[in-house]
C-alpha cells in the first residue's frame, strides 16, 4: 500500500459496513481501472473512499477509460478552486462538451449561460440575476414561508410518508412555479422536466436519448405558450416575462430559451430538493447537532451552510482545457475533459477540519465548494440558503422531536446530481 | 500597517489596525465586521467581500484585475468605487482609508 500522507484511521472508526467494504476495494484496486462516473458508486453511496485515495495519491488523475470518454479528476479543494476560477484556460462552452462529464449531445445543443464563456455568458447571466437579488428575495421570502408552512401543516403524523415527495420536491417545485409564475395545477411538470433533463440514457430504466429529447421539446412547447402570453403584455417580474422583455434575451432562438429554462429549472429544483432531504438525514444521524440547533436556533444559518457542504448536491462540474495546462506535475492537454469533484473537495482534509463530520457550528461554514467559485458560481445561492433556512425554522417551530427517518434513502443513479429518490419519514403523533 | 474604517449599511463604523500584507477582507472577517463574508477565502472567486471605497481613496486602493472586474460584474449595487476587499492589501499608503460595506452579501 502506498504511504499515506494523512492518518485517517480515527475518522473511519464506526463507519457503516458497506463503506468499510468499499474502502477495502478502493485501496486494493489499480487506479487505472477506476471510473467515478459508474452509477453504482452513487446509488450505493460508496464513492467516498475512492475520492479519498485519489486526493491522497493522485489528486490530478487521468482516467483513460471513462464511461463517457477519457477525463481528468480534480479532487483537492485548492486545485478545484484553481480550475474553477480559471475561465480563461478552462472553458464551459456547450460546443466543447459543456459542464458535465457526459458531453452535451452535439446534435441537441441546449445553449444556457452556465455552458457559455464570456462575453455572452455575462450578458445572459445578468438578465436573470436580478430575480435573485437581495431586494427581490426579501419579497419572495414571505410567500415562500407561507407556502412552506402550508406544506408542513398538511403532513400526516403517526404514519410513514415520503419526505422527498411531500416536503423536498413540493417545496422546491412551488418555489420554482412562483418564480416562473407557472400554472399552479401543472407545477409537477417542472419536477418532471427537471428530473428528465439530467438523466443518463446508459442507465437502465432511464429514457433513451430520443425519448429525453422529446420530453425536453414538450417543455419548450409549454414554455413557448407562456412566452407568447407574456411577451406582448407589460413586464411582470416573473422569469419568463423577464427573459421575454430583456434586450439580452428577448431574441433567443427556441433552443436557447429551452436551455436557459432547463438551467433555471434544474438549478432551482434538484439541488435545493436534495439538500432539504439530505439535511434531515444528517440531523437524524447526528442527534447532538440537532440538540445544538434546538438549544441555539441562531445556528440556523451556519447549519444551512454545513448541510449544503455535507450534501454537495451537484457532485461535479466539468470544464474543457483550451490550452495545455501544467498542474501538480501533470499536463492537461488542450481539449481534455476536466472534472472538478466538488463532492471530494468538500471532504478534503487539507482544507476543512474533520471534513467527514457533520458539524453545524464550524468556524467558517460558508467556505465550501457546493456553489462553485468564479464567474459560474451559483446565481441562486442566496435563494437556496433562504429556502433551507425556512425549512429548518419551520421544523424547529413544530417538532420538539426530529421527524423520524424510518429507512435509508434511495439515491439517484447519477455522478452529477447527487440526490435522493425517496426517504421514508414518520412524524411522531 | 494601516488604520482602516469600515462603515456598515446602518452607518455604524469600526476602525481596525490592519497589518501590512493582510487583505481588508481577512481583517474584516477575523474581527467580525458586519457585511463581509469572504466565502472563497480570498481567491477573488465569490464576490462576497464587496465594498465601496471612499472617493478619496480609490487611487490609493489600486486597480482591479480582470478577474476582480469579472466577479464584481455579478455583485449587487456595484458602482465605480466598488472593489473586492480581498484584493486590497494593507500598506502604509492606505492608512486612514474608509470603505463602506453592504447590508448582507449572502
Amino acid at each position: 500500500m502506498a504511504t499515506r500522507a494523512i492518518d485517517f484511521d480515527e475518522l473511519h472508526a464506526g463507519e457503516p459496513p458497506h463503506l468499510a467494504a468499499a474502502r477495502a476495494r478502493a485501496q486494493a484496486m489499480n487506479l487505472d481501472d477506476l471510473d467515478l462516473l459508474e452509477s453504482d458508486l452513487w446509488t450505493d453511496d460508496t464513492h467516498w473512499p475512492y475520492f479519498e485515495r485519489l486526493r491522497d495519491e493522485s489528486p490530478i488523475h487521468y482516467h483513460a477509460n471513462g464511461k463517457f470518454g477519457p477525463y481528468w479528476s480534480i479532487t483537492r479543494y485548492a486545485d478545484i478552486m484553481a480550475v474553477d476560477t480559471d475561465h480563461v484556460r478552462f472553458s464551459s462552452d456547450a460546443h466543447l462538451g459543456g459542464i458535465t462529464a457526459k458531453d452535451m449531445d452535439q446534435d441537441f445543443i441546449l445553449p444556457m449561460f452556465i455552458a457559455m464563456d464570456p462575453p455572452k455568458h455575462d450578458v445572459q447571466r445578468k438578465a436573470v440575476s436580478s430575480i435573485v437579488s437581495p431586494g427581490n428575495l426579501a419579497q419572495l421570502e414571505v410567500l415562500i414561508r407561507e407556502r412552506a408552512q402550508k406544506i408542513f401543516d398538511e403532513l400526516p403524523t403517526g404514519t410513514t410518508f415520503d419526505w422527498v415527495d411531500r416536503v423536498s420536491m413540493e417545496l422546491t417545485t412551488q418555489m420554482l412555479a412562483t418564480l416562473f409564475d407557472f400554472p399552479w395545477e401543472d407545477r409537477r411538470l417542472l419536477t418532471y422536466w427537471s428530473d428528465k433533463a439530467t438523466t443518463d440514457e446508459t442507465v437502465p430504466g432511464n429514457p433513451t436519448k430520443s425519448e429525453r429529447e422529446a420530453i425536453m421539446l414538450e417543455c419548450l412547447m409549454y414554455f413557448t405558450r407562456l412566452w407568447n402570453e407574456r411577451v406582448n403584455a407589460p413586464p411582470t417580474g416573473d422569469l419568463v416575462s423577464m427573459l421575454a422583455h430583456n434586450p439580452a434575451t428577448r431574441d433567443m432562438v427556441p433552443m436557447e430559451y429551452l436551455g436557459n429554462l432547463l438551467l433555471l429549472i434544474v438549478g432551482g429544483n434538484d439541488t435545493t430538493r436534495n439538500s432539504i432531504t439530505g439535511g434531515l438525514t444528517f440531523m437524524a444521524a447526528n442527534p447532538n447537532e440537532w440538540a445544538k440547533l434546538r438549544a441555539n436556533p441562531a445556528l440556523i444559518e451556519s447549519a444551512v451552510s454545513e448541510i449544503i457542504r455535507y450534501q454537495t448536491p451537484l457532485a461535479h462540474m466539468r470544464r474543457t482545457a483550451l490550452v495545455d495546462v501544467e498542474m501538480g506535475g501533470k499536463t492537461i492537454r488542450k481539449g481534455d475533459r476536466v472534472v472538478m469533484w466538488y463532492v471530494s473537495g468538500n471532504r478534503d482534509e487539507r482544507a476543512i477540519a474533520e471534513p467527514n463530520r457533520f458539524k453545524i457550528d464550524r468556524a467558517r461554514p460558508r467556505q465550501h465548494l457546493s456553489f462553485g467559485f468564479g464567474i459560474h458560481r451559483c446565481v441562486g445561492n442566496r435563494l437556496a440558503e433562504m429556502q433551507l433556512k425556512i425549512v429548518w425554522q419551520e421544523i424547529l417551530k413544530r417538532y420538539p422531536v426530529l421527524p423520524e427517518v424510518m429507512a435509508a434513502p434511495g439515491r439517484v443513479p447519477s455522478a452529477f446530481v447527487k440526490g435522493y429518490t425517496d426517504l421514508p419519514v414518520r412524524i411522531p403523533a | 500597517m494601516a488604520k482602516i474604517t469600515y462603515i456598515a449599511a446602518d452607518g455604524s463604523a469600526r476602525t481596525l489596525v490592519v497589518p501590512d500584507g493582510e487583505s481588508l477582507m481577512e481583517a474584516a472577517v477575523a474581527n467580525g465586521v458586519p457585511g463581509i463574508d469572504g466565502d472563497c477565502g480570498g481567491n477573488c472567486a465569490c464576490a462576497t467581500c464587496h465594498v465601496h471605497v471612499d472617493a478619496a481613496w480609490t487611487v490609493a486602493a489600486g486597480t482591479k484585475s480582470d478577474m476582480e472586474a469579472a466577479m464584481l460584474d455579478f455583485a449587487d449595487g456595484v458602482t465605480a468605487n466598488s472593489r473586492l476587499a480581498c484584493q486590497i492589501t494593507a500598506s502604509p499608503a492606505l492608512d486612514g482609508m474608509i470603505v463602506r460595506t453592504p447590508l448582507s452579501q449572502h
